[in-house]
């Protein structure tokens, strides 16, 4: 699947570069770009510049160098709220995405915000509900649900603003082997650009045929999951590890 | 305090009280308590009709007996508290059973006593009949701050991921065998203590990432409201009806307090 | 020290209902200043409303705190009220509207503490003891050498006269509403003997969570952010002593020095009053023994308290009655503090604006 051209890119990240108040650099310069509709692995090691590189793509950090552009709208002050609607960041922990009483109420935080309201509004919660399969769970408190059930819902609380572009941070931490399989089914489903922050190599491989790795910095490879994950001397040099018995290329023959 | 606040205060059920909205609850519950305060402590009838008002209230709401009873242990304290009284208070004093006992002493016991349940068995009713989302909306809808209302919604929504965070702790303290057992642990616990702040501020920190995410941003001001203001999701509006049936209960305990001081 | 219905007559109940929504108030716009920022926020999130999670998260702290039992001798334990910390960690305002807003759902969801008694409850335990404990703090840290133990010994001062600085606020209440003519005595003695014991339990624990906290992220210890300024760059010249780093934390806080100086200074001299007056102890033993207070029904009428629920129950008579030296201390502190705070707030209220 390559790159759809006619369309501006989902997401343009030109030069970045950014150091912390108190002097540590994360960022030196990172280029890429993803294409609408496109699904890309974000792989790193620890400390690799991951986190701070989502907060750089709906401006929650900024003031360094370099530009990053949402679908041809620039990041900055100016269309904050734009551009907080167009990114969608799922957080690592859903306890900290999840933090409104009811699971309706969080997936209707966003478009609430935005200034949706009424039957509207209504209609687009149970739409991003049921995208992830929880509707039923609509008028549940969210510290009631399983870990597996609040990520999904996480994901619908994002989905409900309808974004340009998801960005996972970790999608599938803490997860069990069923509930890993559930949100992959779901993930493939939508039909949204899917940025996916991941040391689960072959959670990676599974769901996005492309894959950028972050290291130092810097975006130190780009290209086919499958031929990263194969590429044994990259792999060493950016301290990234396939599990025990994972075979790439027996996987991708599959 | 302590392991009370565990239970589970909320009793699921169908009927007229649950179905009140809640600022209309909240209104009368606080309306009423204000009522049985204001009667005069010698007006022993008038709380007796309280007490079968708010008995009326229970058997409408499908409030088992034997649940209110169990919460209202919660004022044991100040059961023990007001039995004392007439031994400390000041005044003319009785021998009762060879006990000398101040006449003042034995009125403010019955008075703290009376009022004191009465006003429990409310909040009880109240917390029984009202989900907890509700009594945040209903507050809001009381016209408190929004902003307190916010800080009250998250202290619930993370109440239990914090107690929990702790009780992780605990556990992890006593997996190593410690257990604590006196003033020499202190420390300890309180090293507990702050990690569990650091955690709680840094959790703060990130939900407030999660909010502004999402579009949550104050600067911008929102027509007709506070800079502060959440989007509002769920709006809670009551009937003529529905103030009248919940204003029932205090304006019922209004005019047995009325009459409390006429006669 | 959760006061039910009943307990406090109407109104006095209306009243101070009145005196915490307006600290509330306050409070409220000022919390909005205290959590403006911390270093970990970015350029582009200063100054923004973060208010609302963090006091959220920091109330469910303080409630979660409340549950954890320390033990204070054989069978018998306490448990925090966590003004003190609050105020400490978070500020005076952030701390007020926190422990409000867990009294608040205490009482409704809890019916711990009555509807009405909500204004005596606020204006006792959220209002007083936050405002006495960061006062005390803020001054301690003035006098004492910069430092992280420094940091400690004010927490430990501060949370040990925020109680019984409750307690008195308390019999100041019960003085004017109390529905039973209990003799004042009697009641202060009861009170603010045990506070003072209770005060030690949570002046220690207190102390030592703030020394945690100060240790790992100093920067969130909201009581100490000028002295963090100056331990940093302690730091980066190499062992240096502290009076260098004065110049840019006197620039960081200079807005609010003038006046919190003024503050503090009293309030310190205040608190010392009250240390003064516990060495030497015996005057007022004497004084309690004359008015004769029988010890033995004041030891139970603590017993059977509302403070029952913080496990002092068998407390001895010397304890007590030693207890009972800083009391008229911290009273002192109490109506002298809130005299200089009002006179201090009504006159930056009236200063123009621009005086930043």
């Amino acid at each position: 699947m390559g790159p759809v051209t006619t369309a501006p890119a989902s997401l343009e990240v030109s030069g970045l570069a950014f150091a912390y108040p108190d002097g540590h650099q994360a960022l030196f310069g990172v280029d890429f770009s993803v294409a609408r509709g496109e699904r890309v692995a974000l792989l790193g090691p620890n400390g690799a510049g991951k986190t701070t590189l989502v907060l750089h793509l709906n401006g929650i950090l900024g003031g360094g160098t370099g530009t990053v552009t949402v679908a041809g709208l620039p990041v900055g002050k100016r269309h904050m709220a734009e551009i907080r609607r167009r990114v969608g960041i799922v957080f690592q922990d859903p306890d900290d995405q999840l933090f409104m009483p009811t699971v309706r109420e969080d997936v209707a935080f966003g478009p609430a915000a935005a200034g949706l309201k009424g039957a509207e509004l209504e209609a687009r919660v149970r739409a991003a509900l049921d995208r992830v399969g929880m509707a039923g769970f609509a008028e549940r408190p969210p510290h009631h649900l399983s870990f597996g059930q609040r990520r999904r819902v996480a994901v619908a609380t994002v989905l409900a603003m309808e974004p340009e572009i998801l960005v996972l941070d970790e999608p599938s931490s803490n997860l069990d082997p069923a509930s890993r399989r559930e949100l992959a089914d779901i993930l493939r489903s939508l039909d949204v650009t899917v940025l996916m922050v991941t040391h689960d190599l072959p959670y990676a491989l599974e769901l996005c045929p492309r894959a950028l790795i972050l290291s130092d910095g810097t975006i130190a490879a780009d290209g086919p999951t499958a031929g990263l994950l194969c590429d044994d001397a990259l792999m060493r040099a950016h301290r990234l590890e396939l599990p025990f018995g994972f075979d790439p290329r027996a996987a991708t023959a599959g | 305090m302590g392991a009370g606040h565990a239970h589970r205060l909320y009793r699921h059920a169908h009927s007229p009280v649950h179905a009140l909205p809640p600022h209309t609850k909240l209104a009368a519950a606080f309306a009423f308590v204000v009522v049985v305060v204001s009667t005069p402590r010698t007006a022993m009838w008038a709380f007796a009709l309280y007490a079968v008002l708010l008995a009326c209230v229970a058997h409408h709401a499908r409030v088992p007996a034997g649940f209110l009873l169990k919460r209202l242990l919660i004022e044991v304290p100040f059961v023990a508290f007001a039995v004392l009284m007439p031994f400390v208070a000041e005044g003319e004093r009785v021998g009762v059973l060879g006990l000398s006992l101040s006449v003042n002493g034995l009125w403010g016991a019955w008075n703290v006593l009376v009022k004191g349940t009465l006003g429990v068995a409310t909040s009880v009713l109240l917390a029984a009949t009202t989900e907890l989302r509700a009594l945040l909306l209903g507050l809001e809808r009381l016209k408190l701050p929004p902003l307190l209302v916010q800080i009250a919604s998250f202290m619930i929504r993370y109440g239990d991921v914090i107690t929990d965070e702790m009780r992780r702790m605990r556990i992890a303290r006593e997996s190593r065998g410690f257990e604590a057992r006196g003033v020499r642990h202190w420390g300890v616990l309180a090293k507990s203590a702050g990690a569990l702040f650091i955690r709680s501020y840094e959790r703060g920190e990130r939900v407030h990432l999660a909010m502004v995410s999402r579009g949550y941003s104050p600067t911008t001001k929102r027509v007709g409201g506070a800079p502060s203001s959440m989007p509002v999701v769920d709006e809670v509006t009551a009937s003529r009806a529905q103030w009248s049936h919940a204003l029932a209960l205090p304006l019922s305990a209004l005019v047995v307090c009325l009459l409390g001081w006429a006669l | 020290m959760h006061v039910p219905d009943g307990f406090i007559d109407a109104p006095t109940s209306a009243v101070t209902a009145v005196v915490a929504a307006g600290a509330l108030a306050v409070s409220l716009r000022g919390a909005r200043r205290e959590q403006g920022g911390t270093s970990r926020a970015s350029e582009a999130e200063r100054g923004g409303e973060r208010t609302a999670p963090l006091a959220g998260l920091v109330a469910a702290f303080i409630f979660a705190v409340q549950m954890l039992n320390f033990p204070v001798a054989a069978g018998t334990s306490g448990h925090l009220l966590g003004g003190a910390l609050a105020a400490i960690l978070v500020g005076p305002c952030t701390g007020v509207l926190c422990v409000s807003v867990v009294l608040l759902m205490q009482g409704i969801l809890f019916a711990d503490g009555g509807l009405t008694a909500l204004g005596v409850n606020i204006t006792d335990m959220a209002i007083v003891t936050t405002v006495v404990a960061y006062a005390v703090f803020r001054g301690l840290l003035k006098i004492l050498p910069r430092g992280r133990r420094s940091v400690t010994a004010a927490a430990f001062v501060a949370a040990l006269l925020s109680v019984p600085a409750a307690a008195v606020a308390f019999t100041l209440l019960y003085a004017v509403g109390g529905t039973t003519d209990v003799a004042i005595g009697k009641v202060a003695g009861a009170m603010i003997g045990v506070h003072v014991l209770i005060g030690v339990g949570e002046a220690a624990i207190t102390a030592l969570t703030v020394g945690a906290v100060v240790a790992v992220r100093p920067d969130l210890v909201y009581g100490a952010r000028g002295l963090r300024q100056g331990l940093k760059l302690r730091v980066n010249g190499a062992l240096v002593d502290a009076p260098e780093p004065a110049a840019p934390v006197a620039a960081r806080t200079s807005r609010r020095t003038l006046w919190i100086s003024g503050l503090v200074t009293s309030l310190v001299l205040a608190g010392f009053v009250s240390f003064y007056a516990s060495a030497s102890p015996d005057g007022l033993e004497k004084v309690a023994h004359d008015q004769g207070i029988d010890t033995k029904t004041r030891e139970h009428a603590s017993a059977g308290s509302p403070l029952a629920d913080y496990g002092v129950e068998d407390v001895s008579d010397a304890r007590l009655s030693g207890g009972l030296a800083g009391v008229i201390g911290v009273g002192t502190t109490v109506v002298a503090g809130s005299a200089v705070f009002w006179a201090v707030r009504r006159r930056r209220t009236g200063a123009p604006a621009g005086a930043r």
